[in-house]
């Protein structure tokens, strides 16, 4: 059975991103100083941030996988598109909540509706929410895997727009950082600790697909043996 | 603890959390695949004892 994601190298990635959070983790808490205006709670900045930006890169790989099987009609990139978009909505459960811890703290609400970067991340989540619901409302085949390439496709229109939201949006509380006066926003320790926990989540995101996936193959090919046996 | 320690310290849980819960899923999940296993193991060896 072959995998697009080798067993060892899933361990590899396992492992990188046990050493990378805990690193990241001990560096939120005991290096990085208190920042100027939030204090200790900017620390949520560095779960909060890479889990968001790891949500886009498994729905922007959900896009790409669902591309590829529209383009090569090649059926295994189906379950690769749908692993990631398991993935994301995984991630995006974590955003939301991570956010609207930072939002209760920061502001004061748990939610807040007039913040176009929240509420867009919430249409992101429901739209790759009901994927599911379209996957499953139809009987297995080429024609549920297009239909759901085209779905998963879809959504990655909404990654841009939810990122350039905050930025194109006006009278915000939520925080900018990533702009083009970085060097201020955040300083070299500040900047290296989330380096550290953007990498560690994305090797997260990378070994769970590959082992999501290798379960869904397992899964598929152990349905194909029943059939055929009995 | 501050406040702001405990929210900060609940964000971070919270993904230890979903992590475990993940993982608890999985484990179900492998259990039941190797039930799975088994089972066509058992009707190949019926099949092939005729």
């Amino acid at each position: 059975m072959s995998t697009s994601l080798p067993n060892n190298r899933t361990a590899a990635l396992a492992a990188a991103a046990f050493v990378l959070l805990l690193g990241g983790v001990a560096l939120a808490f005991y290096w990085v100083p208190n920042a100027p205006l939030e204090g200790f709670r900017q620390r949520i900045f560095y779960i909060h941030v890479p889990v968001a930006l790891t949500a886009y890169a498994c729905f922007g790989w959900a896009a790409w996988k669902a591309l590829r099987l529209l383009s090569t009609r090649d059926q295994r990139y189906d379950l690769e598109s749908y692993t990631a978009v398991h993935m994301g909505v995984i991630f995006g459960i974590l955003t939301l909540v991570t956010g609207s811890i930072w939002a209760r703290t920061s502001w004061g609400v748990w939610w807040s509706w007039g913040e176009r970067q929240l509420v867009l991340f919430l249409v992101l989540f429901l739209f790759y929410s009901a994927y599911f619901m379209l996957r499953y409302s139809v009987e297995p085949g080429p024609r549920r895997a297009s239909m759901s390439a085209v779905y998963a496709l879809f959504g990655v229109v909404l990654i841009p727009v939810s990122f350039l939201a905050i930025r194109l949006a006006e009278g915000l509380i939520h925080p900018v950082v990533f702009d083009r006066d970085i060097g201020s926003n955040l300083a070299g320790s500040q900047l290296l600790t989330f380096v550290v926990c953007l990498a560690g989540t994305l090797a997260l995101a990378a070994s769970l697909y590959g082992n999501e996936l290798t379960g869904k193959r397992i899964d598929e090919r152990l349905r194909e043996l029943r059939e055929a046996l009995e | 603890m501050t406040s702001a320690e405990r929210y900060v310290t609940a964000a971070y849980l919270v993904v230890l959390g979903v992590l475990l819960a993940y993982l608890v899923i999985y484990a179900f999940k492998l259990s039941r695949l190797e039930r799975e296993v088994g089972e066509l193991a058992e009707l190949a060896r019926r099949r092939r004892e005729g």
